[in-house]
C-alpha cells in the first residue's frame, strides 16, 4: 500500500495536536487557515492604514515638513504594495478558503498542505517587504517601480530589494492558493451541482484563481529580471546599456490590470450573495453576472496600456487601448443593472452587510465612470499622474474592494464565529467609512484636475489646493474612526455577540445548512444539489405566482455516524517547507550561506512533506 | 473676512459645479487644467466635459434608481409574503447591454479623433524644441535657433511648438496644465508632443512623472510673449556674457578656478569646481551635470521653478542647496561669506 511504503521514508510523525496555540502551525483545515489568512490581512490592512494617515497628515498643509521626502516616498510606496498585497488580496483569499468548500458542499480544499503553505509563504513575504522599515530603507520608487528609478544607480538606498524579494514570495503563494481553488471548484463539487448551479461568489473565485495563475506569472519574470539587474548586474531595464524602460512598463502592467480585476472580482462575488440575500430574492439575470464576470476577466487582459497613455505609445496604439478600455464599461454595466434587478421588487432589508453591499455599487459606479473619463486618452493626458487618478482608484479599490470585504466579513462572521457581529456598531462603522471615505477622495476629483500631479510630498500654497488637502485628510480621520469602531466590533461580538444559529439571514446557499461555527468536516453528509439556490429550495416551494412558501421541517437526518469521516492529517511540512524559504530569501540580503541554510530547510520540508503518511496513527497502528 | 470666502469659495463651487461648468467660471489657479489657453489643453478639455456631461448622465440615472429602489422596497414591518422569486428579464438584459454601448461609441469618435489631433501639430510654421529632463530640472534646446536655456521657456503666443522630449536619467513627464496634457521622457526614446498658447502669460509647468527624492521640487514656468518680445529674448540668450568687473569679476574667477569641499547627498567631495557643473558660455570649461547659467541672472527662479531669483536666495542656494531641495545633485560646499557674494554678484550679472 502506497501510504506504508510512504511510512518507510517520512521523517516525522505527523503531529495529533490540533488545540493550542501549537495547532495554528500544523492545522490544513481551510476554515483555520482562512481565519489566519484574515487576521493577518486586516492587521496589515492596519498598517496600510497608518501609512495613509500619515500621508495625509504630510500633504494636510503646504510645504509641511511632518517627514522628509524619502521617507513620504516609501510611505506612499509601501501603502500601495500593503493594501494591494498584503491587505485586499489576502482578505479575499480568506473568503476563499472559509466559503468556497463550504458553498460547493466539499470537506476541505483539494490540497490542504499546499493551502498551508501559500498561508505562511503569505506571511513571510509580507514580513520580507516590509523588512525594509527596520533597517530604514523600505521601498520607495513607487509600487508601479517604473525602471530606471529601480536600478542601483538611483535607488541608491536599496529598499526596492525587499520589493523584488517580497513580491516574489508572495506571488508563489498567490499562485498556489489559486491552482488550489481552481482544482477545488472544479473537481470538489457536492454531486448536482453543476457550474451554472455555483453560487456566483464561487464563480468569481474561479474567474480570479484564473486571473492569478496566468497574470503572477508576468510579474514573476518582471521581478526575476530586475532582480538580476540588481544583484547580477545585467541590463533587462538599464537604457544606457540598450535595456528598455518601457519593456518593465508592459510587463509591469500586463500584470497590473488583471490585477485589479484580482481586487475587484471578489468583492462583485460577496455583493452577488449578499444582495439576493437580504432581497429575498434570486440573483437577477444569474448567467449574465457570470458570463460578465468571465468576460471581465478576459477583458482584463486586453487594456493594460491605457495605464500608459502618456508613455508615447503613438495614437494608434493609444486608439486602440482607449476603445478596448471603455468595452469593458459594458459587462461590468450589466452586472451594476442586474444588482439593480435583484433589489427591485425585493423585500430589502438594510443591515449592515447589506449597506456595505449598497454602498459598494453606489461607490463603485462613481469610480467606474471616473474610470471611463481616463479612458479617453486625451482627456486623460490632463489627468495622468493627478489627483484625479488617486481620487477614481481609491472610489474603485476603497468604495469597491473594501466595501465589498466589509460586507462579507459582515455577511460571514456569523458562520466562522457562530455569533452575529454588533448590528448598532455595524451600521455606525458603516456609515464613518461611508461619510469618511467621500470626504477623504472626493475633493481629490477637483484637486486633480485643477493640477495637483501625485507622489509630491509638499506643495507651494500659491497653487490654491490648501482647503481641499486639508479637507481630505480630516476625512481620513473619519475613516480611521470608522476602522477603529470595526475593531472593537470584531473583539465585542466575538465574546457577547448573540449566538448565531446555522441560517442566521435565511441564506440561499450551502453554507447557511450546516452549524456555525461548521465542524471540522463540514458537512456531515454530502448534500446532493438539484437547483442553483441549494439551501433555499430545501427551505422553501414557489406556489404558482413565484412566492416561495415554506417547506414543512424534514425531519432531520440527525443521528449519522460522523466518526468515520476521514479528514486529512495535521502537518508540519507546509510551515516548515515556508520557513525555509523564507530562510532563503531573506539570506539574498544577508549572506550566501544563510540561502544554504534556507536552502536545505526548505529540501528537508519538501522531503518530508512528499514521504508523509495520510494518517496521523502511531507505527504500529493496524492498516 | 476676505480670506475666509476665498476658503469657502471651494466649497460653494464643488456644491455649484454644473452651473459653474457651463458658465466656465473657476478660481484662477496656476495649474487649473479648467483655463485651457491654447488648443490642444481646450481640445483635451472639451473631451473631458463630453464624457463628464455623459457621466453626470448615468451616474443620476442609474444612481437614482438603485436609490427609488431602496426607498420603495424597503422591507416593511407587516410583509405578508415573501416577494416574488423572479429569476431574469432577456429582453431587459439585451437592452442594457446595448445601451450603454451606443452611449460608448458615441464618446469613442471625439476621443479618436481628439487624440490624432492632438498627436501632431497642424501644418503650417512651428518652432522646435527640445526638452531634455534631468533629475531634478529641465534643459530646453531650440535646434533652429541655436540656443539652450534652463528651467524657464520662453515661446511666441500663436505658433505651434513641435516638441521632443528625451531624459538623461530617469522618466519625467513633461506637463503645462494650461497648454498641453502631459507627456513622458523615458531615456532611451525620442517622444513627441506639441502645443500653443494662445494668450501671452506664464504658464506653470512642472514634471508629473515621480522621479525620486525631489520630484516635487522640478518644475519651471512658460513665458508666452509676443513674437517680438519673443526675438528680443533669443537675441539677448544668444549674446555672451559681457566682461565682468569688480565684485562680479572676482565671482568668476571663483567660479571657474576655485575647487571647493563639500558633500553631495551624505557623501564628502572635494575640489568641485562650479565649472565643471555649469556652463557660461564664453567661459573656458563647459559643465553639463548642473543647468546651463549663461543668463541665469535674467531668470525669474532659481532651483527648477522653485524659488524666486533674488540675490538673497541666490546666496541661500550656494550655501545649502539640499535644504531649499532635499535630495538635489548640486553639492553642498563650504564656501566663505565674500566668496558667496562675489558668486552672487557674478550670477546677478549674467544677464
Ligand atoms: C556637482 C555638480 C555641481 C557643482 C560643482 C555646482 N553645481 Fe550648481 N547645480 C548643479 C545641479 C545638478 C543643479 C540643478 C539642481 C536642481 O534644480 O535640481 C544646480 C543648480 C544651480 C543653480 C540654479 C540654477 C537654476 O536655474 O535653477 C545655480 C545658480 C547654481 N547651481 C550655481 C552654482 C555655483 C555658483 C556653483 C559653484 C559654487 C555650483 N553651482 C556648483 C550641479 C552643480
Ligand atoms: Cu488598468
Ligand atoms: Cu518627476
Amino acid at each position: 500500500m502506497a501510504v506504508a511504503s510512504g511510512r518507510k521514508y517520512s521523517v516525522l510523525r505527523r503531529p495529533t495536536v490540533a488545540t493550542g496555540w501549537w495547532g495554528w502551525f500544523v492545522t490544513v483545515d481551510h476554515k483555520r487557515i482562512g481565519i489566519l489568512y484574515g487576521i493577518t490581512s486586516v492587521l496589515f490592512f492596519l498598517l496600510g492604514g497608518i501609512e495613509a494617515i500619515t500621508l495625509r497628515l504630510q500633504l494636510s498643509n503646504p510645504e509641511n515638513a511632518l517627514v522628509s521626502p524619502d521617507v513620504f516616498s516609501q510611505l506612499f510606496t509601501m501603502h500601495a504594495l500593503t493594501m494591494i498585497f498584503l491587505a485586499i488580496m489576502p482578505l479575499s483569499v480568506a473568503f476563499f478558503n472559509i466559503v468556497i468548500p463550504l458553498q460547493i458542499g466539499a470537506r476541505d480544499v483539494a490540497f490542504p498542505r499546499l493551502n498551508a503553505l501559500s498561508y505562511w509563504v503569505y506571511l513571510f513575504g509580507g514580513l520580507l517587504l516590509n523588512a525594509g522599515w527596520l533597517v530604514g530603507r523600505a521601498p520607495g520608487s513607487g509600487w508601479f517601480a517604473y525602471s530606471p528609478l529601480t536600478s542601483t544607480a538611483f535607488d541608491v538606498a536599496g529598499g526596492m530589494d525587499f520589493y523584488v524579494l517580497g513580491l516574489l514570495m508572495l506571488g508563489t503563494s498567490s499562485m498556489a492558493g489559486a491552482f488550489n481553488f481552481i482544482v477545488t471548484i472544479i473537481n470538489m463539487r457536492a454531486p448536482g451541482m453543476t457550474l451554472m448551479r455555483m453560487p456566483v461568489f464561487t464563480w468569481m473565485t474561479l474567474v480570479t484563481s484564473f486571473l492569478l495563475v496566468t497574470a503572477m506569472p508576468v510579474i514573476t519574470v518582471a521581478l526575476i529580471e530586475l532582480g538580476f539587474d540588481r544583484f547580477v548586474g545585467t541590463n533587462f531595464f538599464n537604457p544606457t546599456m540598450g535595456g528598455d524602460p518601457v519593456l518593465w512598463q508592459h510587463l509591469f502592467w500586463v500584470f497590473g490590470h488583471p490585477e485589479v480585476y484580482i481586487l475587484i472580482l471578489p468583492a462583485m462575488g460577496i455583493v452577488s450573495e449578499v444582495l439576493p440575500t437580504f432581497s429575498k430574492k434570486p440573483l437577477f439575470g444569474y448567467p449574465f453576472i457570470v458570463l460578465s464576470g468571465v468576460f471581465i476577466g478576459f477583458m482584463g487582459w486586453t487594456v493594460w496600456s491605457h495605464h500608459m497613455f502618456t508613455v508615447g505609445l503613438g495614437p494608434v496604439a493609444n486608439a486602440t487601448f482607449a476603445v478596448t478600455t471603455v468595452l469593458i464599461a459594458v459587462p461590468t454595466g450589466v452586472k451594476i443593472f442586474n444588482w439593480l434587478g435583484t433589489l427591485w421588487r425585493g423585500s430589502i432589508e438594510f443591515n449592515t452587510a447589506m449597506l456595505f453591499a449598497l454602498g459598494f455599487v453606489i461607490l463603485f459606479i462613481i469610480g467606474g465612470l471616473s474610470g471611463v473619463t481616463h479612458a479617453a486618452v486625451p482627456a486623460d493626458a490632463q489627468q495622468q499622474d493627478t489627483y484625479y487618478i488617486v481620487a477614481h482608484l481609491h472610489y474603485v479599490l476603497f468604495g469597491g474592494s473594501i466595501f465589498g470585504l466589509f460586507a462579507g466579513i459582515y455577511y460571514w462572521f456569523p458562520k466562522v464565529t457562530g455569533r452575529l457581529m454588533n448590528e448598532k456598531l455595524g451600521k455606525l462603522n458603516f456609515w464613518l467609512l461611508f461619510i469618511g471615505m467621500n470626504l477623504t477622495f472626493a475633493p481629490m476629483h477637483w484637486v486633480g484636475l485643477d493640477g495637483m500631479p501625485r507622489r509630491i510630498y509638499t506643495y507651494d500654497s500659491a497653487m490654491g489646493w490648501d482647503f481641499w488637502n486639508l479637507f481630505s485628510t480630516v476625512g481620513s480621520w473619519v475613516i480611521l474612526l470608522g476602522v477603529l469602531v470595526f475593531l472593537h466590533n470584531i473583539m465585542r461580538s466575538l465574546r457577547k455577540g448573540e449566538v448565531a444559529g446555522n441560517d442566521p439571514w435565511d441564506g440561499r446557499t450551502l453554507e447557511w445548512s450546516i452549524p456555525s461555527p461548521p465542524p471540522e468536516y463540514n458537512f456531515a453528509e454530502i448534500p446532493t444539489v438539484s437547483e442553483r439556490d441549494a439551501f433555499w429550495s430545501e427551505k422553501y416551494v414557489e406556489n404558482e405566482d413565484g412566492i416561495p412558501i415554506p417547506i414543512k421541517k424534514r425531519p432531520s437526518s440527525g443521528g449519522k455516524d460522523t466518526n468515520d469521516i476521514h479528514m486529512p492529517g495535521l502537518s508540519y511540512f507546509p510551515f516548515v517547507t515556508a520557513l525555509g524559504m523564507a530562510i532563503c530569501f531573506f539570506g539574498v540580503l544577508i549572506h550566501i550561506s544563510v540561502i544554504v541554510i534556507g536552502l536545505v530547510v526548505m529540501l528537508f520540508g519538501i522531503y518530508g512533506w512528499a514521504f508523509e503518511p495520510a494518517d496521523p496513527e502511531p507505527e504500529s497502528g493496524s492498516h | 473676512m476676505l480670506h475666509n470666502l476665498t476658503k469657502l469659495r471651494p466649497v460653494l463651487l464643488l456644491l455649484l459645479v454644473p452651473v459653474l461648468l457651463t458658465t466656465a467660471c473657476f478660481p484662477s489657479h496656476p495649474q487649473s487644467t479648467f483655463e485651457a489657453a491654447g488648443p490642444v489643453a481646450e481640445a483635451q478639455l472639451k473631451l473631458f466635459y463630453i464624457i463628464f456631461w455623459a457621466a453626470v448622465f448615468v451616474f443620476v440615472v442609474v444612481n437614482g434608481a438603485f436609490i427609488y429602489a431602496f426607498i420603495k422596497y424597503r422591507r416593511r414591518a407587516n410583509e405578508a409574503h415573501l416577494p416574488k422569486q423572479t429569476h431574469g428579464h432577456t429582453v431587459l438584459e439585451i437592452t442594457w447591454t446595448i445601451a450603454p454601448m451606443i452611449i460608448l461609441a458615441i464618446i469613442t469618435v471625439p476621443t479618436i479623433t481628439t487624440i490624432f489631433y492632438t498627436a501632431e501639430p497642424p501644418p503650417g510654421k512651428t518652432l522646435e524644441l527640445k526638452v531634455i529632463a534631468h533629475q531634478w530640472w529641465w534643459e530646453f534646446e531650440y535646434p533652429d535657433l541655436g540656443i539652450t536655456t534652463a528651467n524657464e521657456l520662453h515661446v511666441p503666443v500663436g505658433m505651434a511648438i513641435d516638441v521632443s522630449l528625451e531624459s538623461k536619467d530617469v522618466i519625467h513627464s513633461f506637463w503645462i496644465p494650461k497648454l498641453a496634457g502631459k507627456m513622458d521622457l523615458v531615456p532611451g526614446h525620442i517622444n513627441t508632443m506639441w502645443f500653443q498658447a494662445d494668450r501671452a502669460g506664464e504658464f506653470y509647468g512642472l514634471c508629473a512623472e515621480f522621479c525620486g527624492t525631489a520630484h516635487a521640487q522640478m518644475r519651471f514656468m512658460v513665458h508666452a510673449e509676443k513674437q517680438s518680445d519673443f526675438d528680443a529674448w533669443v537675441e539677448s540668450i544668444k549674446a555672451t556674457p559681457g566682461e565682468m568687473t569688480g565684485l562680479a569679476a572676482k565671482g568668476k574667477d571663483l567660479f571657474v578656478n576655485k575647487g571647493f569641499d563639500g558633500t553631495l547627498r551624505g557623501e564628502k567631495v572635494t575640489a568641485q569646481r562650479c565649472a565643471f557643473c555649469h556652463t557660461v558660455e564664453g567661459l573656458p570649461i563647459r559643465g553639463a551635470v548642473g543647468p546651463v547659467l549663461t543668463h541665469v541672472g535674467g531668470r525669474e527662479t532659481i532651483g527648477a521653478g522653485i524659488i524666486d531669483n533674488s540675490a538673497g536666495n541666490l546666496k541661500a542656494w550656494l550655501t545649502n542647496p539640499d535644504k531649499m531641495k532635499p535630495g538635489v545633485g548640486m553639492p553642498t560646499l563650504s564656501i566663505a561669506d565674500d566668496e558667496l557674494d562675489a558668486l552672487v554678484a557674478y550670477l546677478e550679472g549674467l544677464q
